[in-house]
C-alpha cells in the first residue's frame, strides 16, 4: 500500500522573468514502511522534492498525496496542522533552538498536541532514549556534538509518531562515525519502529541503508 | 515548556542588547513621563479650580487695582452668594536671587476669603490666632517646611509693589485638602496692608487687586459675569469677569509657547521609544529567520509566529516601559525638593502613568509589525536557506 502518491508533478522558480525548471513530470509511489533514498548531484532538485512530499512548497503542477490527503490542494493554515500530525523532519545542520534544551526541543512539536505536559514529558524522554540521549535531556545544543544534535533532532522528527519521516542530508554535516550511528537510528526507526523514511542524500553509503535509491538528474526521476 | 517561556528565552538570547533597549525604553518613557508632569503642574492651577467661583479683575490688566466699594455693589448681585477680596504683595524674602526664596505673597480678607477656599485646610486654633492680630499670616506646610518656619517666626519682607520693610508673624499654618492645592503661599490680613498703605502711601488706600466670587450654581456663571461687567462698564475702572478656571488659564497662556515645545518634545520622545525598540526586535527577528521557518516546519502558525515577535517586542516595551515609570516617581519628587518654588503643585498624575504606559504599549506593537510581517511572508524553503 502506497503511502505517499508522486503523481505528474513540476516544479518551477521564477527569477525576474525567466521561468527555472527545477522538477519537470514527476510520478513514483513510496510504499509504507519503505527506506527510500533521493539520491543526485547538486543542483538536481532532490531537496524540492523532499520539500513537496513533506508539504512545506507546492508543486506548479500535479498532485501529491500523503497518507490519502492531497497535500497540494491544502491552504498554508491546513498544512500547517497536517505537517504537524504527519511529518517528522530531520535537517541536515539540525536547526535546534539554541535557547532550549535538548528536553525543551523535542517537546516543541507537542506543544501543539493536546497532550497534558505530564504525557509531553514522557514522550519527550522516550523519544530521547530511543536515539541514546537519555541522559542528555538537560543539555543545550551547544553542549552537545553535531552527531548528538543530530539525535536530538531526530528525537525531535518522531516524537509525535508522525505518518512519514524526511530526511534532508541528515549526515551531511557529520564525521564518518556519527554518520554511521544516524543511518543506524535511522534504520532502526525504520525496521523496530515501522516508520516510512524519505532520505535526500549524495552519500553512496547512506544511500545502502535505504531500502531502494532513486536518481534525480536535471529534474528527472529515474 | 510553553511558548511564553521561548519568548523569555528569546529576549534573554542577546542579554545585553535586551538590557540596553530596555535602559533607552526606561529613560525615554521616564522624559516622557517628567515632561507630561511639567505640564500637567504649568496646568495645576486650573485644574484645581472650583466651577462656582469666578473671579472680577480691572479690564485692563490684573495689576491695575479695583476699588473696595464694588465689593457690596457686586454682591447684590442676583446668583452672587458670596465675595472675597484680594492683592498680590510681591515683595522679596531674603536673597532674591535665590529662587527658592520666591514663594506667592497675599493680602487677603481672611473671614471670607477662607470660608471661599475651604481646600485651605486651617485648624479653629490658628484661624482664631490669624484674626486676631493685625500683621499675622498663614502658610502653607510645604513653605514651612521649605523655609524651616514655625508659629511665631516673624517673616521680613522688603515691599516692591508696596514699598517698605514689611514684618509678619507666622500665626497659622494650612494645609490642602488634597495634592493639588497650593501649600506655598503666604496669605496675610488684607486690612494691614490697607492702614500701612493709608499711613506710608495716601491715596493707595481702599484697593483690592481682584474679587472671588461664589455664585450659586454654574448656570448662574455667564448670566453673572455679564452683569458685574455691564455695571463698571463706565467706570474708571472696568472688570472683566471671568471664571476661576479661565483666569488660571490666563497665566498658563502666556507660557503657551513652552508648554507646546514641552509637549512637542514629549511626543518626539515617543518616536525615539518606538525607534529603539524597532530596531531591537528587527534585529532580534532577522537573525531568526531560520528558526522561524524550522517553527513553521514544524507545524506552527502564524498566530505562534506573531505571538513570538509580538512577545518578546512587548515584553521589553512593558519592562522598559515599568522601569522608565518607577524611574519617574524619585525624579519627578527630587526635582520637586530641588525647586520647590517652580511649581507648587508637582505630582505625578494617574494620567501621565497611563500615557506613559501607553506609549510603551503601542511602541511594543508597532516596533512588531514590520519584523512579523516579514517573517510571515518569508517562504519556509527561503527561510531554511538562510544563514545567520
Amino acid at each position: 500500500m502506497s503511502i505517499v502518491s508522486v503523481d505528474s508533478i513540476s516544479k518551477s522558480y521564477w527569477r525576474d522573468s525567466q521561468e527555472i525548471p527545477v522538477l519537470s513530470n514527476i510520478s513514483f509511489e513510496i510504499p509504507e514502511g519503505e527506506f527510500l533514498a533521493l539520491m543526485g548531484p547538486s543542483g538536481s532538485g532532490k531537496t524540492t522534492l523532499l520539500n513537496l512530499i513533506a508539504g512545506i512548497d507546492k508543486p506548479t503542477k500535479g498532485e501529491i498525496s500523503v497518507a490519502g490527503t492531497k497535500i497540494s490542494s491544502l491552504n498554508e493554515s491546513e498544512l500547517a496542522k497536517w505537517r504537524a500530525r504527519n511529518i517528522g523532519f530531520i535537517f541536515q545542520f539540525y536547526n535546534l533552538m539554541p535557547v532550549l534544551t535538548a528536553f525543551e526541543n523535542v517537546e516543541l512539536p507537542l506543544l501543539l498536541t493536546s497532550l497534558s505536559k505530564k504525557e509531553r514529558r514522557e514522550r519527550a524522554e522516550f523519544a530521547l532514549k530511543i536515539v541514546g540521549l537519555g541522559d542528555r535531556i538537560n543539555h543545550y545544543p551547544k553542549q552537545l556534538s553535531g552527531g548528538q544534535e543530530q539525535r536530538v533532532a531526530i528525537a525531535r522528527a518522531i516524537v509525535t509518531d508522525p505518518t512519514l519521516l524526511v530526511a534532508d542530508e541528515p549526515t551531511g554535516d557529520l564525521d564518518k562515525i556519527s554518520a554511521e550511528e544516524i543511518l543506524k537510528l535511522l534504520d532502526r526507526l525504520n525496521t523496530e519502529f515501522k516508520k516510512t523514511i524519505v532520505m535526500v542524500t549524495h552519500d553512496p553509503r547512506a544511500a545502502e541503508r535505504a531500502h531502494r535509491s532513486r536518481h534525480l538528474d536535471k529534474g528527472e526521476l529515474s | 515548556m510553553k511558548v511564553f517561556k521561548l519568548i523569555i528565552k528569546n529576549t534573554l538570547r542577546h542579554r545585553l542588547r535586551s538590557i540596553l533597549t530596555i535602559l533607552g525604553i526606561s529613560i525615554a518613557v521616564m522624559s516622557f513621563g517628567f515632561m507630561r508632569t511639567i505640564v500637567t503642574a504649568w496646568y495645576a492651577g486650573v485644574e484645581a479650580s472650583a466651577a462656582n467661583r469666578m473671579i472680577t479683575r480691572h479690564a485692563v490688566s490684573f495689576i491695575f487695582p479695583l476699588p473696595l466699594s464694588y465689593r457690596d455693589q457686586i454682591l447684590k448681585i442676583p446668583g452672587v452668594e458670596e465675595i472675597s477680596y484680594a492683592n498680590w504683595f510681591g515683595g522679596v524674602y531674603k536673597d532674591p536671587n535665590d529662587w527658592n526664596n520666591f514663594f506667592p505673597r497675599l493680602a487677603i480678607d481672611p473671614e471670607t476669603f477662607l470660608d471661599l477656599y475651604p481646600e485651605f485646610i486651617l485648624s479653629a486654633e490658628d484661624r482664631e490666632a490669624f484674626l486676631r492680630e493685625r500683621n499675622a499670616c498663614i502658610i502653607g506646610q510645604k513653605l514651612a517646611l521649605q523655609q524651616n518656619l514655625h508659629r511665631g517666626d516673624i517673616i521680613t519682607v522688603d515691599g516692591d509693589i508696596y514699598p517698605g520693610r514689611w514684618d509678619f508673624v507666622v500665626r497659622g499654618i494650612y494645609k490642602g485638602r488634597d495634592k493639588t492645592v497650593d501649600e506655598t503661599q503666604m496669605l496675610f490680613q488684607w486690612k494691614y496692608l490697607d492702614e500701612q498703605v493709608k499711613q506710608t502711601q495716601p491715596g493707595r488706600e481702599g484697593n483690592v487687586g481682584w474679587y472671588v466670587l461664589k455664585v450659586k450654581s454654574a448656570s448662574d456663571i455667564p448670566i453673572v459675569a455679564k452683569t458685574v461687567d455691564d455695571m463698571f462698564y463706565n467706570s474708571n475702572a472696568g472688570t472683566k469677569t471671568e471664571t476661576e478656571k479661565e483666569f488660571q488659564q490666563s497665566f498658563v497662556s502666556m507660557s503657551s509657547a513652552i508648554i507646546t515645545s514641552v509637549k512637542m518634545v514629549s511626543y518626539v520622545i515617543i518616536g525615539i521609544i518606538l525607534l529603539v525598540l524597532a530596531n531591537t526586535i528587527v534585529m532580534a527577528a532577522r537573525e531568526r529567520t531560520r528558526e522561524y521557518a524550522v517553527l513553521k516546519t514544524l507545524g506552527f502558525s502564524a498566530v505562534h509566529i506573531v505571538g513570538l515577535i509580538g512577545g518578546e517586542s512587548m515584553l521589553i516595551a512593558v519592562s522598559g516601559g515599568l522601569l522608565g515609570l518607577a524611574m519617574t516617581f524619585p525624579i519627578a519628587r527630587g526635582f520637586a525638593t530641588i525647586f520647590p518654588t517652580f511649581f507648587p503643585v508637582f505630582n505625578v498624575e494617574p494620567l501621565t502613568i497611563v500615557l506613559a504606559i501607553s506609549s510603551a504599549l503601542v511602541a511594543g506593537i508597532v516596533a512588531a509589525l514590520f519584523p512579523t510581517m516579514r517573517t510571515l511572508r518569508t517562504r519556509i524553503v527561503d527561510g531554511l536557506r538562510q544563514i545567520g
